[in-house]
């Protein structure tokens, strides 16, 4: 780990200013995916600007219903939130999905979506990396690719987001609330990550000045008909072969709105409109959830270790629609597949 | 180079080479002033410079467990906290568990249940327990194992671990 | 005072485990103790051109950085690298030039006063390579393996593929149903919780304390002295309580010469603990391609066996064990043949992982028996049976126990076999296929020689002293109690000293040798310690004990008595207080007792549930039962506790854990806990543990071991289930989802 400068940011109008001023620092909160790629060598910052002790914590109602969270509440704290599970639980389940309640209680919500891949090769410096050297090659396009992604992918990355949190939010249509120099703005979710295309080494579409402070949830959050299902290859503790966030409103035996997000298989949260727009109006039933999954996969593309996650995710979608259709949501706990 | 206009910042950084950092935890029940290279990690800072090797270092990386502590009451990475980002933190090891000379009834239970061989992994299993049990959410059999994976063991001592949580948490 | 042998008594160092108190190796410390960080090789082959640690040597805090440019002298022939268990070869030396024989070869060592400063440095260490191209995928050596020779010596014929018995090939020909099947099983890491460490301790006189994580102080210590020169006083190697090991601990270990050699060239004490990544760079247990043949005839005897097998070693070492062997011996079978190929990689040496080549070895022959089994239209337990043999197959000799039939009875009993339907895809739990499979285990029961001091004091205490290691199999609380019962005293008036090689002799703790050695070791030194009270007891005035033979007393509560009339008897404290003796010392050498007309091994059964999605290929196991023949259990605790975790570690073997190797690179890209997968708290359900009784004379206690049966057989098991539930044949492993999905075989 190299040597870094240590500051304690007291405001945000001072996290920013400060991250402005200093080439190369990094904002640290939980510190479970940054301390981790330091130790690592992956990442070099100069600095590292505190911002684990702003004002940033708390969870509260918005007046249109919906709900804002600090960007520094902990991953455990925002599963285990009445408000959320009672009102989001897909959101919870997809936190509890993700990592072991050790890193859930430290890891903050603002953390969460700006974790970075755990492909391979972007982990080992011996290894030539896009995304952690941009133009020294995609080592995983003719490697070990079993974890990379199958939509959305470019010549110079395949690497996956690892969130698991991001899939429900990306179904939920979070907003992501960010502050920099030039002042606050408002991200839609979908906006928020990019896909590798020519610069694989940009995660997401924030500026280099930018802290996000906290997302907000509308108000609609599919409390009936949803499920988080994760397929991994270990019952607990291990990152998704393919993750699918299902939420459904039902009326009269058939989908009024469906939201479909899958993780594990691309550079970001991957939703598809025309899959949606498939179920929307059409009977819950497995005729209906295997279309819409051909039309999500209709595009995927293997690379040979992970060529088996377009069939995987063709199945988990039809089966993750299937426990939201029914009401039976996944369990986290109980490891039988719902 | 980072400065600031704000004025008193809880910990600024100071300037210079490496740019050490005081603080203090609370650990144990002892308060301990520090003066820290920010690199340190809390694993570290418990292990080599507090003597406290109860905290073990299995991975560094997160991914086992081994380093679960107590800060503030909750179950953490020791492997994964930077100890200049917890100036003032409340921090129960291993070590501060039993009282008194009584052990914590999760240690008693750790010993009647062999919930362990080779004993590396189980100040974390114990420390996570304690977690588990102040966090009120596991109760079955199912949750907790689910929310004690986080805690690997490589003697494959689980089903003791979890029959142990169990006689602690006064379950049948 | 009722017996501890044989009880469910907790373990003595609990205490010390469960409260932090008990120190690894790396947790010692030193006046100015300094903390060094190693820096790997990243290439597979070839040799460094140019090291530059100039901008290490600029970190504030570095102390040196050791290369193989300016490293103090090391000893210059292979002889001096040969440790206790080294495979024939020439053995690797750290740091001794700069050919690189495998990636992530230790290159340098950066010595700082902090560990920051150590591991900062470290990554500025910068090297030049001329790479030449290098092969690190046993598929592409498949064919090109070198033959393991025929066994001609002792050693050979405990590793080397048993001579050919019959005529294999006729008889397969004639056999009414022949099984011909490939089985895989990667490489695999032991992945011991805690890291390999040494801390190097200069004391005052110049001499170096080691304290390293190892399965072996001895073996350590005399591998140290000649690799660097040093006088056996010169070294002392401890390690009280072990993290784990599985058999990586067995040869010494780089990071030990590497804190050695610091601390020489220093003269300060220096700390070396590895990484988590770096760790894959020790041994393995190597990948394994095997074919096995069985013809059987229609009523379900076997006529045919051939099994063979292509494992994988390093260029500079050829490791190999009995993978082949066990399938010739399990079953009665007239006609059996055997080859074992190895095919050498740029990699560094394999070495014994938990139950080293019986693990795989078992694993084919137990899923082609269940191959054969469905083939036959037999029940799988029926099969088993119906091949039992009781008598070693390679030599035709009687066992000296062996009750295996009994641990299928017990086994399907506890399980509920006896409702299993046949077919598969039969049994179904909602969305979920269910499976039961089964399988057999075999393991060696080995007796090393070991020698065993014991001190009683007149006040009633023992110490007992051995180097052997504790590395969480229960050592130390079996030593415990075996000396407890044989002096006649309580538990706590008995203390353990091990993990030190200043104490009297002992092998490597592996291949489940150590409970019986050590505590049939304890029993001989307290029959001496016996004899001798038992002399000062008659030299009381009117002893009553005057005239009778050491056989005929017995040592109870503190007291001297006679079997015969147990009123004789004289108390201890006072026939040594006569005398005026405080302390009696024996050290005494046992041998294993020659006993080569017949066979020694333990045995089990395994009973798995799965449970299949049947849309996602998710598997669960929900239930294992394990039926183990070991002869005496010391402990039933800790031994309980072995066989779980063998179950365990079968459960990471069927499902998880591969080893993943960028084969351009010739480098393990999932060196770490994320992503190298072994089971946790979720993956582990119901298992049962059952030990069937079996009276055993091989040695006096009737002790045979526990610390590798418990794996043997229950991937197979495992698979076995996941083809009766699925319909699936997977003979790759780990069964991951990919490999169920689609469409049954």
């Amino acid at each position: 780990m190299i040597n870094f400068q240590y500051a304690r940011a007291v405001s945000v109008s001072e996290a920013v200013r400060l991250m402005a001023g200093t080439p190369g620092a990094k904002f640290i909160a939980g510190g479970t995916n940054l301390v981790d790629l330091m130790k690592m060598d992956v990442e070099r910052p100069t600095a590292l600007i505190d911002v684990s002790r702003l004002p940033l914590d708390t969870v509260e109602e918005t007046p249109g219903g919906g709900l804002h969270i600090g960007a520094l509440v902990r991953n455990s704290d925002l599963a285990y939130h009445p408000l959320v599970e009672r009102r989001y639980p897909v959101l919870s389940s997809a936190l509890l999905a993700g990592a072991s309640q050790q890193l859930r209680n430290m890891a903050s919500i603002g953390g969460n979506l700006l974790q970075r891949t755990r492909c391979a090769y972007f982990y080992d410096v011996a290894t030539p990396c896009n995304k952690r050297e941009a133009g020294s090659g995609c080592s995983a396009l003719g490697g070990l690719n079993r974890m990379n992604a199958i939509l959305g992918t470019s010549d110079n990355c395949i690497a996956v987001h690892p969130s698991d949190m991001c899939v429900a939010l990306a179904a939920l249509e979070a907003k992501v609330h960010v502050t920099g120099t030039r002042g606050e703005r408002v991200i839609a979710f979908a906006d928020f990550h990019r896909l590798p295309e020519a610069e694989p080494q940009r995660d997401n579409n924030l500026a280099a000045d930018e802290l996000v402070t906290g997302i907000e949830l509308p108000q609609r959050g599919f409390e009936t008909h949803y499920s988080y299902l994760k397929i991994r290859d270990r019952s607990s503790y291990a990152f998704a072969l393919v993750s699918v966030a299902v939420c459904l409103e039902l009326g009269g035996g058939r989908i009024r709105e469906a939201r479909l997000a899958l993780g594990g298989v691309a550079h970001k949260p991957w939703r598809d409109a025309g899959a949606e727009a498939a179920l929307s109006g059409q009977s819950a039933n497995e005729a209906t959830f295997m279309r819409a999954a051909a039309l999500v996969l209709s595009k995927a593309k293997g690379f040979g270790h992970n060529t088996f996650k377009i069939d995987l995710a063709r199945r988990a979608v039809v089966r993750a629609l299937s426990q939201a259709a029914g009401g039976t949501p996944q369990s986290q706990s109980n490891k039988k597949i719902a | 180079m980072i400065s600031s206009d704000d004025s008193d910042p809880p910990a600024p950084a100071s300037g210079g080479s490496a740019g050490s950092v005081s603080l203090a935890v609370m650990v144990n029940g002892t308060r301990y002033p520090l003066t820290l290279d920010p690199r340190c990690t809390l694993l570290d800072v418990l292990r080599e410079q507090l003597d406290l090797t109860g905290t073990k270092k299995g991975c560094d990386h997160g991914q086992c467990g081994a380093c679960t502590i107590l800060v503030d009451g909750r179950r953490v990475l020791a492997c994964l906290t930077l100890a200049v980002m917890k100036d003032g933190a409340n921090i129960t090891t291993i070590e501060g568990l039993a009282k008194d000379g009584v052990l914590h009834p999760l240690q008693q239970a750790f010993i009647e249940h062999d919930a362990f061989q080779c004993g590396y992994c189980t100040p974390g299993q114990i420390c996570s327990a304690v977690g588990l049990i102040a966090e009120g959410r596991a109760q079955t059999a199912d949750e907790i194992r689910e929310s004690m994976s986080g805690n690997i063991c490589r003697c494959g001592a689980y089903p003791n671990i979890v029959a142990a949580i169990q006689q602690a948490m006064g379950l049948p | 005072m009722a017996p501890y042998i044989g009880t469910a008594t907790s373990r003595v160092d609990g205490l010390a485990k469960v409260t932090g108190t008990a120190k690894y190796a790396a947790e010692y410390n030193a006046p100015g103790l300094a903390h060094a960080s190693m820096v790997g090789a990243t290439i597979a082959k070839g040799r460094i051109t140019r090291i530059d640690t100039t901008a290490a040597l600029r970190v504030d805090g570095v102390i040196t950085v050791l290369t193989h440019e300016n490293r103090p002298p090391l000893a210059d022939n292979d002889q001096a690298y040969n440790d206790d268990v080294a495979p024939e070869g020439t053995p690797f030396r750290p740091l001794y030039d700069g050919r690189i024989i495998f990636n992530g070869q230790p290159i340098a060592l950066v010595v700082a006063n902090t560990l920051e400063a150590a591991r900062f440095a470290a990554s500025l260490v910068r090297a030049d390579y001329l790479t030449e191209p290098h092969v690190t995928d046993i598929h592409t050596k498949r064919d090109r393996g070198l033959a393991v020779k025929d066994p001609i010596t002792p050693l050979d014929a405990l590793f080397a593929p048993p001579k050919q018995r019959g005529a294999p090939g006729p008889a397969l020909d004639g056999a009414d149903v022949r099984h011909d099947g490939e089985y895989y099983v990667p490489i695999e890491h032991h992945n011991p919780m805690e890291p390999f460490a040494s801390t190097a301790v200069v004391e005052s006189d110049g001499r170096l304390t080691i304290y390293d994580k190892t399965q072996g102080v001895q073996n350590v210590q005399r591998y140290l002295c000649s690799v660097l020169g040093l006088k056996q006083d010169d070294v002392r190697v401890i390690s009280t309580f072990v993290g784990g090991a599985f058999g990586v601990g067995l040869r010494p270990q780089f990071q030990a010469v590497l804190a050695a050699l610091a601390a020489r060239a220093l003269g300060r004490s220096v700390r070396v603990v590895l990484t988590r990544q770096q760790m894959y760079v020790l041994g393995y247990r190597p990948a394994m391609i095997q074919r096995i043949v069985v013809g059987a005839n229609a009523n379900g005897t076997l006529n045919a066996i051939t099994h063979d097998a292509v494992t994988v070693t390093s260029q500079h070492e050829n490791y190999y064990r009995q993978e082949t062997g066990w399938s010739g011996l399990l079953y009665s079978c007239a006609n059996a043949k055997y080859a074992h190929r190895l095919a050498k990689l740029d990699l560094p040496t394999a070495c014994d992982m938990r139950g080293p080549s019986a693990a795989t070895g078992v694993y084919a022959l137990e899923c082609a028996m269940d191959e054969l089994a469905a083939a036959l239209k037999i029940d799988p337990v029926e099969l088993r049976l119906r091949c039992y043999s009781d008598r070693d197959q390679h030599d035709n000799r009687p066992y000296s126990s062996k009750a295996l039939r009994e641990c299928y009875h017990q086994g399907a009993e506890a399980f509920g076999w006896h409702t299993r339907n046949p077919e598969p895809r039969a049994m179904r739990d909602g969305s979920e296929l269910v499976g039961w499979g089964m399988a057999s285990g075999v393991w060696d029961a080995f007796q090393a020689a070991i020698t065993v001091r014991i001190r009683l004091s007149a006040n009633g205490h023992a110490e007992v002293a051995c180097a052997t290691s504790d590395i969480g199999t229960g050592t130390a609380t079996v030593m415990t109690q075996v000396a407890a019962d044989m002096l006649g005293l309580p538990l706590d008036s008995v203390s353990v000293l091990l993990g030190d090689s200043t104490l009297p002799a002992s092998p490597v703790e592996g291949g489940s040798w150590i409970a019986a050695s050590v505590s049939n070791g304890i029993a001989a030194t307290a029959d001496a310690i016996r004899k001798e009270l038992l002399r000062l007891a008659a030299l009381m005035p009117d002893s009553s004990l005057s005239g009778t033979e050491a056989d005929d007393v017995g040592l109870v509560d503190g007291m001297l008595v006679s079997r015969r009339d147990n009123a004789r008897a004289v108390s201890i404290a006072d026939a040594m207080r006569h005398s005026a003796v405080d302390q009696i010392e024996r050290e005494i050498t046992t041998n294993p007792i020659e006993d080569a007309a017949r066979a020694h091994n333990t045995h089990s059964a395994v009973f798995a549930e799965v449970k299949v999605d049947e849309q996602l290929g998710v598997i669960r196991v929900t239930r294992v039962v394990s039926a183990i023949a070991a002869g005496r259990i010391v402990n039933t605790k800790t031994a309980t506790s072995q066989i779980l975790g063998g179950v365990v570690w079968g459960i990471g073997m069927a499902l998880h854990e591969e080893t993943a190797i960028d084969h351009r690179f010739g480098r393990v890209m999932n060196a770490n806990f994320a992503e190298y997968h072994v089971p946790v708290h979720a993956d582990v359900h119901n298992i049962k543990v059952i030990f069937v009784d079996e009276a055993d004379d091989s040695n006096p206690l009737g002790i045979k071991g526990v610390g590798e049966i418990g794996i043997v057989g229950v991937a197979a098991a495992i698979a076995n289930a996941v083809h009766h539930a699925t319909g699936k044949r997977v003979r790759d492993l780990p069964i991951t989802l990919d490999k169920l999905l689609g469409k049954p075989s």
